[in-house]
């Protein structure tokens, strides 16, 4: 068996070694490349655009307005039949009219390199005039705020509210109330490797092939097809290596869709590779909520009550296909998912302002509806003078409440709290911490702990974007084509970028077939070659790519044991494979190699007999039915230490124990869990995307963008369990988010406890030292 | 975030870099380990025509001690600076600031000399040599002159250097052995320029300081002397009193920008932080 095995990924070889081929690596003949002016003020009406300055220097080929793509692209609105009457205002590759952020690109220009193209885009002149802008939720909200889409009555983009209980009669009968008003700031998901496309159209076949950075190539193929007006069998998208992706790359980008058009209306291929500063400027963006949130207690710590109300901004527009209101429905649906209390109310309002758009960036909403509850829960515990272990504890969903839908409405199988905590508290000794910051407090060093309990919403169902009107794929298929020399090729609709779901995949078709690891040869990201599937995006590969795997796995294996069974005059059922040998299933002793099988069924079919489903090349599919996610859950426990002087955080110990049911590869999901938790201390210290009330972005460049280095980051551990999934064979949830979902709330509730001797608290990411001092009234 | 086009030289000696600059002055640039110049030609923030690499130009790597001071050539890389056992013993000061620059990569190519050049309000280098009352030897075709780092640093990346000169060395006084150096600073993260540090030197006799300089980084428009703090620590002997003074008294010396995310008010009071520490381990490390 190599499913739970510690199976290195030879992608990972390969890459280290320099060996990684990226979009930027494929060069092409008569490629032109791209670059935009984009928009220097947050909000400005765009009158004329004089492109004959650009025009006139060589090495410029063409500068391109919104006019320009009329007729080779059209329009969209980000809508999601889910949440009926979402405000979708129409949508264009380049903006047209007006644009509403720094940064929203407003003509391309096409050069015979990438630096021609920047002088180009430099002597284009438009004619601007600024109109105000709205920077924030709370403003963009306010009566008087100028309203950014015309067809709309102000900013207000959708509101929405869940239910469950009586909430109001809960907190006003409740022994204790605590509430908090938190807030977090924007941020992204930032890969090493930046967005990047090449398009290239021949116009004798009518044929577009896209290389591009991207999670979802066959979603970018439907997309491409629809807005180009091409039959949808002439556009491949083919997806290389990715360097890191996060959610950054399975949207519908609006410059490279102009990449795409370009390359149509000029006939020669174009390459657009974002840089850092526009990255910033036009990559999708997340978080940017504020939240009011507030829990009842009993006198004893049972949770009673729980109200949410979240504001946040889409950005200038709704992303599409996927929209921009997940994160706001995660926090609605998720906060306080792990507790089982049963009066709930929480409430959302999306508004637009002038920021780039708000995407899916890893773990959406997770880390805030974490943060939320578990801030309360601790407050509440001080409050009540509880050990805030034991109130959760106390409030943990557990054994016979399982399964069951949360107040929040989110499916919920059967999760594992009591489990991940009485590992944790094995792994930490709760009691010891607490000697040692009692010793080190008396010596004015000031640690904290912090815990934070989650769900994870893995492994999407078809139903969420099947009823939404999207066309993504939910539903995975893998085909397996047994190579004559018995090797096997596995063609996957999941993606690989650099998370390893390669390697996943090739563990769970070699098990199902009795062969090597190596045996097994994993081909993805092209939308022609592979077969229709989602990508890799929130979780899914391993519960959903996995799952069809394991299918077309026991398929194929089928077939080569009635093969084998006719050729050897036996009865398939008495044999099994192992390690590419056919034995018998009881003796054990060896009949054939399954290359030899496969050489006989490909050159001498004729010796099988003729009733025998002798397919060697075989395709199975996989979709959940009757729930929109895979729920998986786990903790994390964060140990700071906070300089009182400085507002400085050093983050010294963290823990995640963590259950995403079965383990396909214990080294891949340790990886997702410490990338996913860097990304998290990201958000919890460093990561921000600031703008000055004027909307110009501050934070152009990694000098002023902050993101966690090796040098600041605590040695992560992880810890398991394994409650497999009962809605599926393999029994493997999704991993990739947790690392985020957890790692806001525990370094908030552990700075929070470092400073707790001093009356001050903190409720806003990412915790900046001034923000800290500041909270601490020390400057 | 491709810089425009531009020529490139780089001239096998002094004289014929000096000849170039002499001839093109303002519309070229000195390029040196180019850490700070090449992002700033890709951001299209300069746009010089002519790039000068004086990367060849072996008269700017010497390392030399004079009398009473250590000459250091203008080419000289952090690195080799942070390698040298000449600067660790006569400079302490400067060896423990090199080790706050960046990170090694970075180190590898920048240089004493564009370091000075670019003026970073933030740079470790330039406080150092402020607090050191260093000598900077500029040279042209015109001929060379010494500007002392207290003219030389003009505002933020504004120096004395006029177009067609050169940075050819930076002369340090070496201290004698009771000298106290001590160099702080506060980042984000480890390697990234300082939100506020300060560079000290000093001599004690029987509990209290002497000769005093003071230089503080990442708190004004450039690097700045705390004339005041200065005089208040040689006015009498070094006690827990006297230090709290001069933390109220720094603060005000401070002149930090505005900036949204990091306020004049908290850089001010990390300045006192610093020296609060810089003082109190002097006083907790005084013999007697
Ligand atoms: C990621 C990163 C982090 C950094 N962090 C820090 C930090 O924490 N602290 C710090 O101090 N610096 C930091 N730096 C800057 C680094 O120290 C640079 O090396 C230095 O500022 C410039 O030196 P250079 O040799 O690379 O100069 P260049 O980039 O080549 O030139 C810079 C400027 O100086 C001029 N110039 C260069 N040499 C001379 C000369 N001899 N005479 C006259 N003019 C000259 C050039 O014309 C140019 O205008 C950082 C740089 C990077 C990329």
């Amino acid at each position: 068996m190599s499913i739970g095995a510690e199976v290195p990924r030879d992608r990972a070889k390969r890459l280290l070694s320099g060996r990684g081929k990226f979009v930027d690596d494929i060069d092409l003949p008569r490629l032109l490349h791209l670059a935009f002016v984009r928009c220097p003020y947050a909000h400005a009406s765009i009158g004329a655009i004089d492109g004959a300055e650009a025009m006139a220097l060589p090495g410029v080929v063409a500068v391109l307005t919104a006019a320009d793509l009329d007729a080779a692209v059209s329009s969209w609105r980000a809508a999601h039949k889910l949440f009926p009457g979402m405000a979708a205002p129409e949508q264009s590759a380049l903006a047209r009219g007006v644009a509403r952020w720094q940064g929203e690109a407003v003509a391309g220009v096409l050069g015979e390199s990438r630096a021609l193209a920047e002088d180009g885009a430099e002597r284009v002149s438009v004619d601007w005039q600024e109109l105000p802008a709205v920077m924030d939720a709370n403003q963009a909200l306010a009566p008087e705020a100028p309203v950014l889409h015309g067809d709309m009555a102000n900013n207000l983009a959708y509101t929405a509210e869940v239910t469950a209980g009586d909430t109001e009669a809960a907190f006003e009968a409740a022994a204790h109330v605590v509430e908090e008003h938190f807030r977090f700031h924007r941020h992204s998901g930032i890969s090493l490797e930046p967005r990047g496309i090449i398009a290239e159209f021949e116009p004798g076949e009518g044929r577009l092939t896209v290389h591009q950075s991207h999670q979802t190539p066959h979603q970018q193929q439907d997309l491409y097809a629809r807005l180009l007006g091409l039959p949808e069998h002439k556009v491949r998208v083919i997806c290389p290596d990715v360097g890191g992706a996060f959610g950054l790359k399975h949207h519908l980008m609006a410059d490279e869709l102009v990449a795409c058009a370009a390359a149509r209306l000029l006939g020669r291929p174009v390459k657009f590779i974002a840089d850092r500063l526009e990255s910033f400027m036009a990559d999708v963006h997340c978080r940017d909520h504020e939240v009011r949130a507030r829990m009842a207690f009993s006198g004893s710590g049972e949770i009673l009550a729980l109200q949410v109300d979240d504001l946040f901004n889409a950005g200038a527009y709704g992303q599409y296909p996927r929209t921009s209101i997940a994160e706001g429905n995660q926090i609605m649906r998720l906060t306080g998912a792990p507790y089982g209390h049963g009066n709930y109310r929480a409430g959302l309002r999306m508004a637009f302002l002038n920021k780039s758009i708000l995407g899916h960036i890893r773990s959406v909403g997770h880390p805030i509806a974490c943060a939320v509850a578990e801030r309360l829960v601790d407050l509440g515990a001080a409050a009540l003078g509880l050990d805030p272990i034991a109130v959760r504890r106390q409030n943990y969903l557990q054994g016979d409440d399982f399964p069951r839908t949360s107040v929040g409405g989110v499916e919920l199988e059967n999760l594992s709290f009591n489990a991940c905590l009485d590992k944790a508290l094995e792994i930490i000794d709760m009691a010891q911490f607490r000697r040692e910051q009692a010793e080190l407090r008396a010596r004015n060093v000031y640690r904290g702990i912090g815990i934070a309990t989650f769900v994870e919403l893995t492994a999407i169902g078809p139903e969420y974007y099947g009823e939404g009107g999207q066309h993504i794929s939910a539903q995975e298929t893998c085909l397996l084509r047994l190579e004559a020399s018995g090797t096997i090729r596995c063609y996957t609709g999941a993606t690989d970028q650099g998370q390893g779901i390669d390697t996943g995949i090739q563990q769970v078709v070699a098990d199902g077939l009795g062969l090597a690891v190596p045996d097994v040869e994993v081909i993805s990201g092209d939308s022609a070659l592979c077969p229709m599937g989602g990508g890799s995006w929130g979780s899914r590969g391993a519960a959903l790519a996995g799952e069809a795997a394991m299918r077309a796995a026991t398929t194929l294996r089928r077939n080569i044991l009635a093969i084998a069974g006719s050729l050897l005059q036996k009865n398939a059922a008495d044999l099994t494979i192992e390690q590419g040998i056919v034995l018998d299933a009881t003796t054990d002793s060896a009949h054939m190699a399954v290359s030899e099988i496969a050489r006989i069924g490909h050159f001498q079919p004729y010796s099988i007999a003729e009733d025998v489903t002798a397919d060697l090349t075989v395709v199975e599919r996989y979709a959940s039915r009757g729930r929109l996610f895979l729920a998986g859950n786990g903790l994390q426990i964060a140990t700071v230490e906070v300089d009182m002087d400085t507002g400085i955080v050093t983050p010294l110990r963290h823990l995640v124990v963590h259950d995403c049911g079965r383990i396909l590869n214990p080294l891949l999901v340790r990886e997702q869990i410490r990338g996913g938790v860097v990304q998290g201390l990201g958000a919890a210290l460093y990561e921000e995307l600031r703008y000055d009330p004027a909307g110009h972005l501050l934070t152009g460049s990694f000098a002023d963008y902050l993101v966690p280095m090796a040098g600041e980051m605590p040695d992560i551990e992880v810890a398991h369990i394994e409650t497999p999934t009962e809605t599926s064979a393999l029994g493997a949830k999704g991993a990739g988010e947790a690392g985020t979902a957890g790692a806001v709330g525990a370094i908030l509730n552990a700075v929070n406890d470092a400073i707790s001797p001093f009356d001050a608290s903190i409720a806003e990411t990412p915790i900046t030292p001034p923000r800290l001092l500041r909270a601490l009234g020390r400057f | 975030m491709k810089a425009p086009d531009f020529d490139y030289r780089r001239p096998a000696d002094l004289p014929a870099a000096l000849t170039l600059l002499a001839r093109h002055g303002a519309e070229a640039s000195i390029i040196a380990g180019g850490q700070s110049l090449l992002p700033l030609l890709n951001f299209r923030l300069a746009a010089p025509q002519l790039l000068i690499d004086i990367g060849r130009l072996g008269e700017l790597k010497q390392l030399t001690e004079g009398d009473g001071h250590i000459e250091i050539g203008g080419l000289l890389r952090h690195c080799d600076l942070a390698a040298s056992p000449l600067i660790a013993q006569a400079l302490p000061l400067l060896h423990q600031a090199i080790g706050h620059i960046a990170h090694p990569a970075v180190r590898h190519r920048g240089t004493i000399g564009g370091s000075l050049a670019m003026a970073d309000p933030a740079g470790e280098l330039a406080a150092c040599c402020l607090a050191l009352d260093g000598q900077f030897s500029l040279l042209s075709a015109r001929g060379q002159r010494w500007v002392a780092a207290g003219d030389f640093f003009q505002g933020i990346y504004e120096t004395a250097l006029a177009p067609d000169e050169i940075l050819t060395a930076v002369r340090l006084p070496r201290g004698g052995p009771g000298r106290i150096s001590i160099f702080d600073e506060v980042a984000r993260r480890r390697g990234d320029f300082a939100m506020a540090g300060l560079a000290l030197v000093a001599e004690a006799y029987s509990g209290t300081l002497h000769g005093v300089r003071l230089a503080l980084l990442g708190v004004a428009d450039r690097t700045i002397l705390a004339p005041s703090t200065m005089a208040l620590l040689e006015a009498g002997p070094l006690d827990q009193a006297r230090i709290e003074q001069a933390v109220e008294l720094i603060a005000g010396e401070a002149d930090p920008p505005e900036d949204p995310a990091y306020p004049p008010a908290y850089r001010r009071h990390l300045v006192g932080v610093l020296l609060r520490r810089t003082l109190r381990r002097i006083l907790a490390e005084a013999p007697g």
